[in-house]
């Protein structure tokens, strides 16, 4: 796969001849996470992620098998076998505490990963399919994410599920048939409860299964990497065993201090003080919140508080949730330009960095905010700029940025606005000597530019 | 369709501000209480544990329950066999009774958890006005601010401020209710457990939180106990694979 240059399995011990001849699971392990594997050498620290999200979901499949040995998926028993395993089962409380905040772990590093995507573009052509198979395992992780939430059947256990699945009763006329076939009932009870549980258990290993898709994926074209430029020989490289399995341990390393932090000094910090009161049907709680990882498409939906013309405003609220994620898959589409890193592409940074960026943050806070006139007017605001970005500004940034980018008066200024790896750049006679990164100049050539820059080593 | 939502929110925010409450203005945070298990080495004080069980065995018993706590439990407090059993007997739990297969109590054994004290939640709002009084198992950890909310609301009774009933006369406490600022809507319906002006509040609602703290969270101390080693072993580990990895690129490092 991927690179002509790359490494060859050989199995030297007889046994292993053998396998390889049997069942050659060596050298599918060799050529996927293996020497077998080239990988740009330039990668930063951006890229640990994906491996951390793998590490994530290995984590949350242990403790999640662990725990089910243990949880009762039964709306009568389930409160009190969670405590049950907090207070008597062997290390459980380290079990609960691990799977609760291993599963916060696991979104913030993957919201890392798809920030990477989302500024690198890793996106755009060749690896369209590797960001598609991303948003469905997304899409996965949330609804096992709430489905999960659901089981300790604490107040907002409870009420989170009554709001979730309330979403689909807004759909006109079969709206309310759907959400009470959904749920097993008119209102969340035993059995949503159980087919909650049920599905809980089944979605991991639906996500094992895209993970294996997106890494197949991600290997037939090979790693993207910081300039964006594709790589071009076998000096680019390095085989991902040793070189980047030490990195990607050291990644993990710290990984799960952060992780070990939260569990064993601040379990509860991410969580709701809600949801340790039972679940009652028969008192709401003030405010409504689902977990942190929620938050920025909570605020979207509740964003919308007015009907327009006939349609409800809820309607368009779940809709809008809806959009604001399956929009990112038509990102390879909507985002035009040649260029692929944001490092290069300066009109791009100026809205990723000062648009989406603190458009998301704020989107976050007011999603988990109590609902006041103000957090909605703001939510709002924010909304249209996320959907702005990527429908309006994205497609002519991405249209325009081209021809305005190397108006610079000499090749050191352009390298100047290509930063950060303007170093090594001589002047050799009549021509610029440039002695940096290979990529780089690839890339001044990508784009066309006017300068005549010789490449020495 | 989004910016319809917007100038219709915004005009409404001009047109109609909504209305300043009781409970925005007067609700108040909670106090800062300094226990011995804060922090990452904190570990539970035994006899402020053992002063609190006693204030929840003379006050809290007769409205709250402690439902998923043990008596068995009782030996993390430092009670030794005897006394937790002494300690369970003092409780009455329902039981059927081996000859007739009726309902009865008996006296509690380590074995058994903390009863709740009315059979049922319709029995528990017909004894308190209406309202049922949670179990605290979990109490510490329910509410925003933890064991110092708990403190706070035990410590914050207090008469109703008359600039409060000026401004919000619709919000005076009602009858069969009383002020608390530390309670989220301000009045509830649990008379002060507490004597508000004895000198021995202050301390005994320290020790119940305390105690409390203890019946929601029983592992904190091991898990304190083994989060240490575990971030040490981590750092250690982390130090070894930043190690590697520097050895590993070293011949690459040079461009």
């Amino acid at each position: 796969m991927s690179f002509p240059w790359a490494n060859h399995y050989e199995p030297q011990h007889p046994f292993m001849r053998y396998m390889d001849e049997k069942l050659p699971l060596p050298r599918f392990i060799y050529n996927a996470i293996g020497g077998g594997y080239p990988v740009p050498r330039n990668l930063n620290y951006f890229w640990n992620f994906g491996v951390l999200s793998g590490a994530a979901l290995m984590l949350q499949i242990v403790t999640g098998i662990v725990l089910a040995m243990h949880f009762a998926g039964n709306s009568a028993l389930a409160f009190d076998s969670v405590e049950h395993i907090m207070r008597d089962v062997n290390s459980g409380w380290l079990m609960r505490y691990a799977h609760a905040n291993g599963a916060s772990m696991f979104f913030i590093v993957v919201y890392v990963h798809i920030f990477r995507g989302l500024f690198y573009a890793s996106y755009k052509p060749p690896r369209e399919v590797v960001w598609l198979l991303g948003i469905v395992i997304f899409l996965l992780m949330m609804a096992t994410a709430f489905m999960g939430y659901v089981l300790p059947w604490g107040q907002m256990s409870f009420w989170g599920a009554k709001v979730i699945t309330g979403l689909f009763g807004a759909i006109p006329v079969v709206g309310e048939p759907i959400q009470t076939w959904l749920l097993g009932g008119f209102s969340p009870d035993n059995a949503a409860l159980n087919r909650f549980f049920s599905l809980h258990y089944l979605l991991p290993f639906v996500i094992l299964g895209v993970v294996v898709l997106h890494v197949w994926a991600l290997h037939l074209p090979g790693s993207s990497n910081p300039t964006g430029v594709p790589v071009k020989s076998e000096e680019d490289t390095v085989p991902f065993h040793p070189y980047y399995t030490a990195k990607d341990g050291f990644g993990l390393g710290v990984f799960l201090i952060v992780f070990a932090i939260l569990v064993f000094f601040a379990p509860n910090f991410l969580g709701e003080p809600d949801n340790y009161i039972k679940a009652n049907p028969m008192s709401t709680p003030a405010n409504i919140v689902p977990e942190w990882y929620f938050w920025p498409f909570y605020a979207i939906l509740r964003a919308f508080t007015f009907d327009f013309f006939f349609v409800p405003a809820k309607l368009l609220g779940v809709l809008a949730m809806f959009a604001s994620i399956l929009l990112l898959l038509f990102l390879p589409w909507i985002d035009t330009s040649p260029v692929r890193s944001g490092h290069y592409r300066p009109l791009f940074r100026k809205f990723f960095w000062f648009g989406l960026m603190p458009c998301i943050i704020v989107l976050g806070y007011c999603g988990g905010s109590h609902a006041t006139n103000g957090v909605v007017l703001v939510s709002q605001l924010a909304s249209v700029y996320y959907f702005a970005h990527f429908l309006i500004i994205l497609p002519i940034v991405s249209r325009i940025e081209r021809r305005c980018r190397c108006r610079t008066p000499s090749p050191k200024a352009c390298l100047a606005r290509l930063r950060p790896h303007n170093r090594g750049l001589e002047k050799n006679g009549s021509h610029y000597r440039f002695s940096g990164r290979p990529v780089l100049f690839g890339h001044a050539r990508l784009l066309g530019h006017p300068h005549r820059l010789q490449y020495g080593v | 369709m989004l910016g319809y939502s917007a100038i219709r929110t915004g005009y409404n925010m001009v047109s109609d501000p909504a209305a300043a409450t009781a409970e925005e203005e007067f609700h108040q945070h909670v106090k800062s209480v300094s226990f011995s298990f804060e922090g990452p080495t904190g570990k539970y004080d035994r006899a402020q544990l053992q002063r609190g069980l006693q204030v929840y065995h003379e006050v809290c018993k007769a409205c709250h329950g402690l439902t998923q706590v043990a008596f068995r439990d009782l030996a993390d407090l430092g009670y030794a066999e005897g006394q937790v059993k002494t300690i369970a007997a003092e409780y009455n739990v329902p039981s059927l009774n081996p000859e007739t297969g009726e309902a009865e109590t008996r006296k509690g054994t380590a074995a058994d958890k903390f009863p709740s004290p009315f059979a049922n939640d319709i029995a528990a709002k017909a004894a308190n006005n209406g309202a049922v009084p949670p179990d605290l198992s979990l109490m510490a950890k329910a509410r925003h601010g933890g064991p110092e909310y708990i403190y706070s609301l035990l410590t914050g009774y207090q008469a109703q401020p008359e600039e409060l009933v000026k401004k919000f006369p619709d919000s005076k406490t009602g009858p069969g209710l009383h002020y608390n600022p530390y309670f989220a809507n301000l009045n509830l319906a649990m008379a002060p457990p507490l004597p508000v002006d004895d000198v021995e509040t202050d301390r005994k609602a320290k020790d119940v939180s305390a105690f409390l703290m203890w019946a929601a969270e029983p592992k904190l101390e091991n898990r304190h106990k083994s989060g240490i080693p575990a971030l040490i072993f981590l750092i250690l580990f982390t130090w070894l694979t930043y190690m590697s990895y520097q050895v590993i690129w070293a011949d690459k490092k040079k461009h």
